[in-house]
């Protein structure tokens, strides 16, 4: 979970420290665009090698949710 | 699988044109200017090209047509099929393809249709005419592909008008005994439908007063049901998951490897997909020209656009072997493997 908060850092950034947990609704952010959900959706992909639809996604509402379906089996 | 080659057809010639009229997404007042580099850095995109209200995709093919038949001094009774690939086409019926026939002066015997595709069109198109070209000896058939998508989206659609940009093509196919293969492998899924769709407009959604109506989804995105949503997720996944097993089963298929090929010319989505695509098949940078930042994306017309812009030096004077793939809109994909020995390749022709 850490590595993947990190990453969100990473292509959310800059966020000062602690602005994200897994209990932050990632929506409510100002840096959350869908220009930043699809860096974000092309960055697991990468790192996680798995792919989120967009209804995935629109179900998400928290980074734990967004955690979850880094995990899902594919 | 539809994997197949085609033999006795050579690519002759390449020209591509553009409307004069350059846009900046620099100074894009639908994106926030603190959004605008990013947007710039994450899509590649730095200009598109707009026409001219009413200059239609058949303006521009012409255009690149009369220049390439001129230079190649090819004789207009010559050219025995005509297609035409658009999803912007001038009318609803007839195909487009037929009223180019007359406008470029070919014989009434030459044969002329549309296909109605996108992002994948090039590909397509090229194993249409290839193939009726290859079952006629002496054969010569011109490829027109182009589409102007700034007709068909909501310019108050912040999701859409950094993206799309307006090109036509045109690409020159002869009956040659001394060609080598081209070898095709397309694929549709179209459960993908609604990734890429103009919802009304056509006998499932006839035009309506309600089709017309604009609705604001969201700050930035406002359209209404005659202009095109792209699901900007869902068509990242597809490409970055179809196109590089599409182009593996094309090399596995004909033994080869990516270090092969000189240059592979993929569709210009965005640079984010186009850059997955090529880490995905461990390209290295100088085998996949990208021509995104000054021309965007221009559908059916980015591989011909490439090519004119990123690899006419190379294609010139000397032989090469080339990929194309095309991947978007049906949802449709494929790829071609083709060997090049010289061509002609016209300078980027721009229109008022």
């Amino acid at each position: 979970m850490d590595e993947f908060i990190a990453m969100l850092y990473d292509e959310l950034g800059p966020l000062p420290t602690g602005a994200l947990s897994p209990e932050t609704q990632f929506r409510q952010l100002e840096a959350w665009s869908s220009m930043t959900a699809l860096l974000i959706i092309a960055r697991i992909d990468a790192d996680y090698q798995v792919a989120i639809t967009a209804a995935e996604l629109a179900s998400a509402h928290t980074v734990s949710d967004l955690y979850q379906l880094v995990k899902k089996p594919n | 699988m539809a994997l197949f080659s085609l033999n006795n057809v050579a690519i002759k010639g390449i020209a591509a044109s553009v409307p004069n009229e350059v846009q900046s997404n620099s100074d894009l007042a639908l994106i926030p200017e603190k959004d605008r580099d990013l947007l710039i850095r994450t899509t590649g995109i730095k200009y598109r090209r707009v026409a001219k209200f009413g200059t239609c995709a058949s303006d521009l093919c012409l255009a690149a047509a009369e220049k390439l038949m001129a230079s190649l001094q090819w004789e207009k009774e010559s050219i025995q099929a005509l297609v035409f690939v658009t999803q912007t086409p001038d009318y609803i019926t007839p195909a487009s393809a037929i009223v180019l026939q007359q406008r470029l002066g070919l014989s009434k015997s030459c044969l002329a249709f549309d296909i109605n595709l996108g992002c994948s069109g090039y590909v397509y198109g090229l194993a249409m005419a290839a193939s009726i070209i290859a079952a006629m000896p002496n054969g010569r058939a011109l490829l027109l592909v182009g589409d102007v998508s700034s007709a068909c989206i909501s310019h108050s659609d912040k999701s859409v008008v950094p993206i799309f940009s307006d090109a036509g093509s045109a690409t020159a196919l002869q009956h040659d005994s001394s060609a080598t293969a081209m070898t095709f492998n397309l694929e549709s899924d179209g459960s993908g439908y609604d990734a890429i769709i103009i919802p009304a407009g056509g006998y499932r959604a006839p035009v309506s007063a309600e089709a017309l109506q604009y609705m604001e989804l969201e700050p930035g995105i406002a359209r209404n049901q005659m202009h095109l949503v792209l699901n900007g997720i869902d068509v990242f996944n597809f490409s970055v998951r179809e196109a590089p097993q599409n182009v593996q089963a094309l090399l596995q298929h004909l033994g080869l490897k990516t270090s092969d090929v000189d240059s592979f010319v993929f569709h210009q989505a965005n640079k984010l997909i186009n850059d997955t695509i090529a880490r995905k098949l461990q390209l290295a940078p100088h085998q996949a020209p990208q021509s995104l930042r000054e021309f965007g994306n221009t559908s059916s017309a980015t591989i011909p656009i490439t090519i004119v812009s990123q690899l006419a030096q190379q294609l010139i004077n000397a032989p090469a072997k080339l990929v194309f793939c095309g991947f978007g809109v049906g949802l449709s994909w494929g790829s071609v493997y083709l060997e090049t020995k010289g061509m002609e390749i016209l300078p980027l022709i721009e229109v008022a």
